[in-house]
């Protein structure tokens, strides 16, 4: 796994979309900026979206479920969804995978 | 049961706007509660939710939000702006929302717990920004293909028919039909207040669409399966039987357009809103029957409407143009219209769904349906089919026209015979093949409420229209055609022949009367001659008698002095 071509954290922007401010979407928060802080920099571009607050922003996103995480970059899109409780799992799907130990 | 009637009368019910379906349903789709519609791809279920909406916006002021899983917003624009659905103006007059609900399984990835809040909102946002009061989901299931948790899904699910109930959102689901039950993923567990199955039917190359109230909680609703189509102006639901038996029954009289048809009728015509039939085999001049009966009735500046289902209206306008009839001028003024459509074009409760939809646009006085025996298939279907129609007609009162070709003038045609009984009056058009040609008669089997005449007439088609010849009847029975001419021409002969003989009679008396009248002055003058001859004797015997007596007187004077 090549993690110098991950590691530059400005090629990341993700939304994370959440419903109010439930156990789920405080969980998915804590877990992204977690992940975000700890394997980007803190330097990514990301957006934590209340759909409560801005309901336009749903239909913007196309968000069906709630929470869910945009990745809107790098490449292709994903989206994930779910309050992201399994992290490992999370950065496979962000393309940050540890580097598998030899 | 009276809890029972309370309840149907308390419901209260949405119109659709779709005509057919508000009658069967008894006044549309249940306010403020979810409906399943359900049915096969392609079976119209998408149209059917978009009709809902559009008249809702245009016609009952309840603006509708359509979240579409399948179709993008544009692309449903297009697809129903051939029903003159203009979904454009509808949204920027804030009357409609379209939100375009994007499922991409390749895309989404799951990881932990999730809810569906997200649709919620959705709706939600969509419903409040223009006050919605109707909400079509097509087709929901598509969200059974993003998402692995179908538990989760079925859950929220049933959390979202529950909340757009709360809302008092009167909703359409769609679903997909499935194997064994209604929808593929079993919607019709949670939408349990109404269910609506369409459904699209191929028997013998024709396609019939048919639709029918599966369930509908808390009323009464016609559990019929109801023929539907689907043409350039949207959906038009077909009721079986809308109006039962009550009908407007009429003393008025309308003209067949053959005068002299009219005086073998006692009335002068037939009853308005009855039904004629008019049968006979190829070539009896059925069509131009129908034409004389259609053109009167434009004349007197009503409505005709001509199903032609053999022939088309050009053709029709022209045959009628060669016996005198201008049915173009009707056409212009707007009194007169065509339908021609092919009988097997459709099956038969497409052609009846046809019908009844024309009728209730056009509001015709008199409808012509030429020929009934276009009309091809199992003959219980086909009785089935004309008893509708005939109900569709009288419920308005509409007089129908219908022509039959019966193919064995031996042999009557078994739909004949069934159509007979149900149709008021009956006219037969008959060939009569005799002396080397063909003429064509007719005659009055029926006509219910009046009298009429019981005689096989001869009938010419004529530049002039239709002519009726006075019936001959002779010692061998009617007489036709130059048999009739014939007939008459020995006739005139015969009389002629007597004429003459009077004639002859005549003469010979006064013959006889002269010949006696001369005897007489023979006799006269005889008696004359003798009466003269006898007086002359008589005279010289008296002038004899004289001499005698002077002769004597002098003999006695003498005498005397020889004493």
């Amino acid at each position: 796994m090549n993690v110098a071509a991950v590691a530059d954290p400005t090629s990341y922007r993700l939304r994370l979309i959440v419903a109010g401010s439930t156990q789920r979407s405080r969980k998915a928060i804590e877990t992204l900026r977690n992940v975000c802080n700890t394997r980007l920099d803190g330097q990514v571009d990301l957006e934590v979206i209340d759909i409560y607050q801005l309901p336009e922003m749903a239909r913007e996103y196309q968000v069906i479920a709630a929470p869910t995480l945009l990745k809107l970059l790098p490449l292709p899109v994903r989206r994930i969804i779910g309050d992201l409780s399994n992290s490992e799992k999370l950065l496979i799907m962000l393309d940050l995978a540890p580097a598998t130990p030899p | 049961m009276p809890a029972d009637a309370t309840t149907t009368l308390a419901l209260p019910k949405s119109l659709t706007g779709i005509s057919g379906f508000d009658d069967i349903t008894l006044g549309g789709l249940p306010t403020g509660r979810p409906t399943l519609v359900c049915g096969s791809a392609g079976c119209g279920k998408t149209l059917f939710a978009t009709t809902f909406l559009v008249n809702g916006a245009i016609h009952f002021d309840e603006p509708g939000v359509f979240i579409s899983f399948e179709e993008r917003a544009g692309d449903l624009a297009k697809n129903v702006a051939s029903l003159g659905f203009d979904l454009d103006n509808l949204i920027a007059e804030r009357k409609l929302a379209i939100d375009h609900v994007h499922v991409e399984r390749a895309e989404i990835e799951e990881n932990g717990e999730y809810d569906l809040e997200g649709l919620f909102i959705r709706i939600g946002f969509a419903v409040d920004q223009i006050g919605a009061r109707r909400v079509v989901l097509d087709t929901i299931e598509t969200l059974f293909s993003g998402f692995t948790d179908h538990g989760i899904l079925r859950a929220e699910l049933r959390r979202l028919f529950g909340w757009l109930k709360d809302r008092g959102l009167t909703t359409i689901i769609t679903g997909e039909r499935g194997e064994g039950q209604l929808t593929r993923q079993g919607l019709e567990e949670y939408v349990s207040d109404c269910v609506i199955l369409l459904d699209n039917r191929v028997t013998e190359q024709i396609t019939t669409r048919r639709l029918r109230v599966v369930k509908y909680r808390g009323s009464a609703h016609g559990t019929n399966e109801y023929p539907f189509l689907i043409d350039h102006d949207g959906i038009t639901v077909l009721p079986v039987t809308s109006s039962g038996r009550d009908i407007r029954v009429s003393s008025d009289i309308v003209s067949t357009g053959v005068p002299d048809l009219d005086r073998m009728l006692r009335k002068g015509g037939f009853y308005r809103g009855s039904s004629i039939l008019l049968s006979g085999v190829a070539g009896t001049g059925k069509t131009t029957f129908a034409t004389h009966f259609a053109h009167a009735t434009c004349s007197r500046g009503e409505r005709c409407l001509y199903f032609a289902l053999e022939e088309s209206s050009g053709e029709i306008i022209r045959n009628a143009q060669s016996v005198g009839l201008d049915l173009r001028q009707h056409i212009d003024a707007g009194l007169l219209r065509f339908e021609a459509a092919r009988p097997n074009l459709y099956g038969l409760e497409m052609h009846l769904a046809r019908m009844h939809r024309d009728l209730d646009r056009f509001k015709p006085e008199v409808v012509v349906l030429d020929p009934l025996s276009a009309y091809r298939g199992p003959d219980n279907e086909v009785h089935a089919t004309l008893l509708r129609m005939l109900d569709l007609l009288k419920a308005r009162g509409i007089t129908g026209v219908f022509t039959s070709l019966t193919r064995d003038e031996e042999k009557r045609d078994t739909s004949e015979n069934g159509m007979a009984s149900l149709m008021d009056a009956w006219i037969r058009l008959m060939d009569v093949d005799a002396n080397g040609e063909r003429t064509r008669t007719l005659y009055v089997i029926k006509s219910r409420g009046m009298s009429h005449s019981n005689q096989v007439r001869e009938y010419r088609i004529t530049d002039e229209g239709i002519v009726l010849n006075d019936a001959y009847i002779g010692p061998d029975g009617v007489l036709t055609g130059t048999a009739r001419l014939t007939q008459e021409a020995r006739e005139k002969a015969a009389a002629l022949r007597r004429q003459e003989s009077i004639e002859r009679r005549r003469r010979e008396i006064v013959r006889k009367r002269e010949t006696i009248e001369r005897q007489i002055a023979e006799l006269q003058a005889a008696i004359k001659a003798e009466e003269d001859e006898s007086a002359m004797l008589i005279a010289e015997d008296n002038a004899h008698e004289d001499v005698l007596l002077r002769d004597n007187a002098a003999r006695a004077a003498r005498r005397g002095a020889a004493e």
